[in-house]
């Protein structure tokens, strides 16, 4: 699974993207973030706020609660700021 | 009808004249120009950088062009977002749509705006004295795009 960060969270974790294999039971959008957490100090403090953890699979924004599949792009990011 | 994320800026006058081009039936066209203010917070910012998300950002533009064009009837829409590093004065956004009569026009304009801007994957992150900041989502702009939900 292709794992996508911008803005802040991409350098508080010091990476824009990373492949991970997260185990059968993380199902949802939601386990995945908490899953995440225990990648390393940095992914933890990153995340630990999930108010303001936004997150789009296959580029459409979803809630917590969105199933996941294998092979989906997922991207963590900040509430967006455009315009 | 067009979507397009780019570094280079975009001339208003030019565009304006290519989305009306031999369109006689359009009555009005509403233009909305986003531009890199010098202060944010108090401080004086020097530069501004957008970072966004390649692929989701013409999707999702993309999308909302579509939900302005099921509501509002309008002979085209145009929308050009920039990316990467922008200086004050600078223009970020351009929002055009061309209707046959003015509140089709006007109203569809701001939705596009409100929408775009809490929907479209971008990130500005500010130059200033004390460093570099992201900038924070504001609550005002959930609202202006909840005005748009009904």
């Amino acid at each position: 699974m292709k794992i996508l960060y911008f803005a802040w969270l991409r350098t508080k974790i010091g990476v824009a993207t990373e492949t991970v294999e997260p185990p059968a039971e993380v199902a949802t959008v939601g386990a995945l973030v908490e899953w995440l957490k225990a990648r390393s100090p940095q992914h933890a403090d990153a995340l630990a706020n999930s108010k303001v953890v936004k997150v789009a699979v296959n580029q459409e924004h979803v809630p917590y609660d969105h199933p996941l599949s294998p092979g989906d792009e997922v991207a963590l990011f900040p509430p967006v700021t455009g315009g | 009808m067009a979507v397009r994320v780019q570094a280079e800026d975009f001339d208003v006058g030019i565009e304006h004249a290519a989305l009306t081009q031999g369109k006689t039936a359009i009555g009005g066209v509403a233009l909305f120009v986003g531009l890199v203010r010098d202060m944010a917070g108090g401080q004086p910012v020097s530069a501004m950088t957008l970072e966004h998300y390649p692929g989701m950002t013409e999707k999702q533009l993309e999308a909302i062009e579509a939900e302005a064009r099921r509501r509002w009837p309008l002979d085209d829409v145009l929308i050009i977002h920039r990316h990467g590093r922008l200086e004050p004065g600078d223009r970020i956004v351009l929002v055009a749509t061309a209707s046959a009569h003015r509140d089709a026009a006007f109203e569809s304009c701001r939705f596009l705006m409100d929408w775009l801007k809490t929907k479209a994957p971008f990130w500005k992150l500010e130059a200033t004295p004390e460093g570099e900041r992201w900038v924070e989502a504001k609550e005002s702009d959930d609202a202006a795009a909840a005005r748009w939900t009904n």
